[in-house]
């Protein structure tokens, strides 16, 4: 009946929508008007009814943690497990007198000052309705004793918590790191709502990078409490989802025959599989006990662990950044080879020093006499210092710096913990922008025996090592294989993470720096000669030290001269079985002296512990 | 044709160049007073959050000003190119938007982060009265499905965000301005007939699972007591306990013990409700009837179809507004996220719903000075 008006009518159009205008006013009134319905009857025919919900009978939304998923290492031996433990909590809003029932506990089981002033500060920040521990790992005997009195301690309860529990204690306190309460800062970065019910987090090493998927989902429960707060009656109940268990490529055996082999030496040892990066060793020595932290460590042993000479929480072979001293000297050998600034027969003469043109300064050889004719191969062997004076030289920092980035040098590898040092791989750039000078020859000498500005982590030593082995081939190291979801469900491994190859001219080069690391070991000249000794392997290795202490032009390192603490560090780098190389090692010994001596018998231990079977032959696998 | 008396005019020239319609300015003054009153009680006696709604407050109505100081036949002119820039936004909102709590909503215009969807709340009216006012009332079938068009695009762009509450608010918007143009009633109960199946095919394809959950947990709110359902039955019993005369400013149980979520946003009605009473949430909803009754007076008195059109188009999507807060509050509605206008804490919304009464003020007091 509206349809087609050729012409405004504005009569018709205002009739039309004076109606509408009216028509709009009644609907509002309308909906007003249901709305007005319903709130009669909640306030009104319903008031009784929610008054008591709202008094007596409070719905309450419980959350429910889930289980922190488990750790494995390699063989499934378990490094990390959740164990029942009691804690004692506190509900202020149903305490009367707050002192006086603290009073009460306080005759019943022993309470702490730390314990009563973290309870305090709790107290005034969380809302008076949430429950407060006071107490922690609770004994049997306690919980009796406070369960006899439960009657006159209203609003004070025992809980059952699962603890983090790490059964190995220190052995893999630097890589699985450890969990503690959720502080001021994680708090607000976190996920709140999944976080509800869970008080702890992981603090560094896997437990820090893996959270996501070590946490699980947190549950509900919908419960109906009386006035007192108690728990009436679960009305819902939406269970917890428990973390994915993680399987390392950590070997626990790996990680004790390094403790064992270093004694009571500092220092740290990195093993990685070249084949896949799996990383099968990561110790830092000393080491400490992760248990200690993870229900909150008093402030006395917290001070002595962080302040202790020997610094115990300090992860060497993550952030440990050493002087990587003889054991680059392979990779400038094969840069040398590469660019054909030097062939595998070229010789040059060693008198025991090297001198720049037109400078008075010797740079010395670490043995005084010299060491005659040097070619490539007798170079590492020998581990001769004027061989690389000369070559460094010729190469000049540019190419050296551009080849040992290639090699992860002055780069993170990667690795899936947080926090590793990227070390240093000093270049020209780098020189203008941090010192304000330009480069001199004499660093490039240093720099060709690994000393001066370089700086590497025992991670990248390892890392470095595993690509030369694996003929440049270069991957992110990994500590963990596969995630397990929860209830031994399915596994899904993590991806190998490549990085950029290192690329040869020549693929003899590989072979004949091989050749030569195989015979620091084998020859009767090399350097880590020591530990060839009924060795049913070959391994491919070059022993380093690097400098702690500057000693001046005409004096002589006299080891007993010398205060412990400023010793050279040993180094030792190796892989085998050279032919099919399967593990791939960085050692440095903090002051130990000598990296043939000291190291290389430490590398030497661990090798043995994974490539021989309880007869002392070769594994199958590792033939 | 008379020209008004030149010397009344100067006389009232005062008040009159200020553009503003006094009834209608106390009662927003009154009701946007008492929601500072609940906010001071929600917000747990945080002098900081008041302060900061003041300011806002400020901002929003010195924007009504301005507003109201534009002719119509600014804002008609206007019209598409606002509304074009807006389907802009939210297309690029969806490409390369800011995700905040889950949804693409936000634009970071590197100064201020801006919700293109708030500005189509004023956009889609002005464009469906734009286009509408074009020919003579009532518009054929065609200029009806253009009109739907117009709003229904840039809608299904905000529920990708997705942001349900808005969409909603922008189809009865569009839909409003529709109906003021004089769309048959039979179209309408024809289409609503139409939107039962077209309802399921969104349940199955157009939803995200929050999204079900949330109507899921409207039909009955113990299926989930986590989420949404925790909020309506919490509000509720806010709501029903507070009985005739409520428990007192400052007294609310339910949202003092923070029972209540959300109480000082999209759940504040929840502790009017607790405090104030029956008796208080009737006062409010008198303030709100006032302002509408008004602002329907204004749509009546308008002199042309786009003045028409528009004014009646805001005005209803603001007593949309009140409602879905206020249904989804009390249980009547599911849980779409929609603030209570002008008394939620928050700048967004109170932004578009001043511009808005700024038009309305605009549309009363720029009539030509003609008698017929």
């Amino acid at each position: 009946m509206f349809r087609g008006a050729p012409l405004r009518n504005p009569q018709w159009e205002n009739h039309l929508f004076r109606r509408r205008v009216i028509v709009a006013a009644l609907f509002s009134g309308a909906l007003l008007a249901f709305v007005i319905i319903r709130l009669v009857y909640l306030q009104v025919v319903n008031h009784e009814h929610y008054t008591t919900l709202s008094r007596n009978n409070r719905v309450d939304i419980q959350p429910l943690a889930p289980t922190r998923g488990l750790i494995y290492d390699r063989n499934g031996v378990i490094v990390a497990e959740n164990q029942p433990t009691f804690s004692l909590e506190v509900i202020p809003e149903r305490i009367d007198d707050m002192e006086a029932t603290l009073t009460a506990i306080r005759e019943l089981i022993a309470v702490s000052d730390n314990d009563m002033e973290r309870f305090r500060q709790i107290l005034r920040r969380k809302r008076r309705f949430e429950e407060i521990p006071l107490r922690l790992r609770l004994s049997d005997e306690e919980v009796a004793r406070v369960a006899v009195n439960r009657y006159r301690l209203p609003g004070v309860e025992i809980k059952s918590r699962l603890a983090r529990d790490y059964p190995l204690g220190p052995l893999l306190a630097h890589t699985l790191g450890y969990v503690g309460r959720i502080d001021e800062r994680e708090l607000q970065q976190l996920d709140i709502s999944n976080y509800a019910a869970t008080a702890h987090i992981g603090k560094t090493g896997v437990e820090k990078s893996y959270e996501s998927e070590l946490h699980g989902r947190v549950g509900y429960q919908q419960v109906e409490t009386n006035a007192r707060g108690r728990v009436l009656r679960v009305l819902e109940r939406t269970p917890p989802v428990p973390g994915r268990n993680l399987h390392l490529n950590i070997d626990v055996r790996l990680q004790q025959a390094t403790q064992e082999a270093f004694g009571e030496e500092h220092g740290a040892l990195v093993a990685i599989d070249p084949r896949d990066g799996a990383v099968l060793a990561l110790v830092s020595l000393p080491s400490f006990d992760p248990n200690l932290f993870v229900n909150g460590i008093d402030s006395a042993s917290y001070n002595a662990l962080a302040n202790s000479r020997e610094q115990p929480l300090f992860n060497r072979a993550l952030n440990g950044q050493y002087p990587p001293g003889s054991t680059i000297k392979p990779l400038y050998a094969l840069l040398g080879l590469e660019t054909g600034e030097i062939r595998h027969d070229t010789q040059i003469w060693d008198p025991g020093f090297y001198m720049l043109k037109g400078d008075e300064r010797r740079y010395r050889d670490w043995k005084k006499e010299g060491h005659g004719w040097v070619d490539f191969n007798k170079s590492i062997v020998e581990s001769c210092d004027v061989f690389y004076y000369d070559l460094a030289l010729t190469l000049g920092i540019d190419r050296m710096s551009e080849f040992m980035r290639a090699f992860g040098f002055g780069l993170p590898t990667g690795i899936d913990l947080t926090g590793e040092a990227a070390g240093l791989m000093p270049s020209r750039e780098w020189k203008r922008r941090a010192h304000r000078q330009p480069w001199f020859p004499g660093e490039t000498l240093i720099t060709g025996i690994g000393q001066g500005f370089t700086l590497a982590t025992p991670l990248q030593l390892a890392s470095s090592t595993a690509t030369l082995a694996n003929f440049g081939q270069h991957l992110s190291p990994s500590v963990v294989a596969t995630i397990e979801e929860p209830g031994s469900g399915p596994r899904s491994p993590l991806m190998v993470r490549e990085l950029p190859p290192v690329r040869v001219v020549d693929n003899t080069n590989w072979q004949r720096t091989h050749r030569a690391m195989i015979n620091v070991v084998h020859s009767p000249t090399g350097t880590a000669r020591g530990i060839n000794r009924n060795l049913p392997y070959t391994i491919a290795g070059k022993t380093g030290t690097a400098q702690v202490f500057g000693i001046k032009q005409d004096e002589e390192y006299v080891v007993e001269d010398v205060a412990k603490h400023l010793r050279d560090h040993a180094l030792f780098i190796a892989f085998a079985p050279a032919e099919k190389p399967r593990i791939a090692i960085a050692v440095i010994v903090q002051n130990g002296g000598g990296g043939g001596a000291v190291a290389a018998p430490i590398a030497r231990k661990v090798m043995d512990t994974y490539l021989l079977d309880s007869d002392g032959k070769l594994r199958e696998e590792f033939k | 044709m008379i020209l008004l008396d030149a010397q009344h005019a100067s006389r009232r020239s005062q008040v009159q160049r200020l553009h503003i319609d006094w009834p209608l300015l106390t009662g927003l003054l009154l009701l946007v007073g008492s929601g500072l009153l609940v906010l001071y009680s929600a917000s747990g006696g945080n002098l900081d959050m008041v302060l900061r709604q003041l300011t806002r407050l400020g901002i929003a109505f010195a924007l009504l000003l301005v507003f109201a100081q534009m002719p119509p036949e600014v804002l008609r002119r206007w019209a598409p190119l606002l509304f074009g820039l807006g389907l802009v936004l939210l297309l690029a909102v969806l490409t390369m938007g800011d995700v905040g709590k889950g949804a693409q909503r936000w634009l970071d215009l590197g100064v201020v982060r801006f919700q293109p969807s708030e500005m189509m709340k004023i956009a889609v009216p002005l464009m469906v009265a734009w286009y509408l006012a074009e020919t003579p009332l009532p518009p054929p079938l065609r200029r009806i499905l253009v009109g739907v068009a117009i709003f229904a695009i840039p809608a299904l762009l905000i529920a990708r965000q997705p942001d349900l509450g808005t969409a909603l608010l922008i189809i009865s918007a569009g839909t409003f301005v529709l109906l003021f143009a004089g769309l048959p009633w039979r179209l309408l109960s024809f289409t609503a007939l139409l939107a039962i199946p077209a309802m399921l095919t969104l349940w199955h394809f157009g939803m995200h699972d929050y999204q079900r959950r949330r109507v899921l947990t409207f039909i009955n709110p113990e299926n989930d007591p986590l989420g949404a359902g925790y909020h309506i039955i919490q509000s509720t019993i806010a709501i029903g306990s507070g009985g005739l005369y409520g428990k007192g400013w400052l007294n609310g149980t339910q949202s003092h013990l923070e029972f209540l979520p959300e109480r000082h946003t999209d759940f504040i009605f929840a502790v009017l409700g607790e405090e104030f009473g029956l008796l208080g949430i009737l006062l409010l909803l008198a303030l709100y009837l006032f302002i509408i009754l008004r602002c329907l007076y204004i749509t009546s008195r308008a002199q042309d179809t786009f003045t028409r059109l528009l004014a009646g188009g805001l005005t209803m999507t603001f007593l949309v507004y009140v409602f879905v807060n206020i249904g989804m509050v009390t249980g009547l509605l599911p849980v779409v996220g929609v603030p209570l206008p002008l008394v939620s804490y928050g700048g967004t919304s109170m932004v578009t719903l001043m511009a808005s009464f700024g038009m309305l003020m605009s549309i009363h007091t720029h009539r030509k000075l003609l008698k017929t």
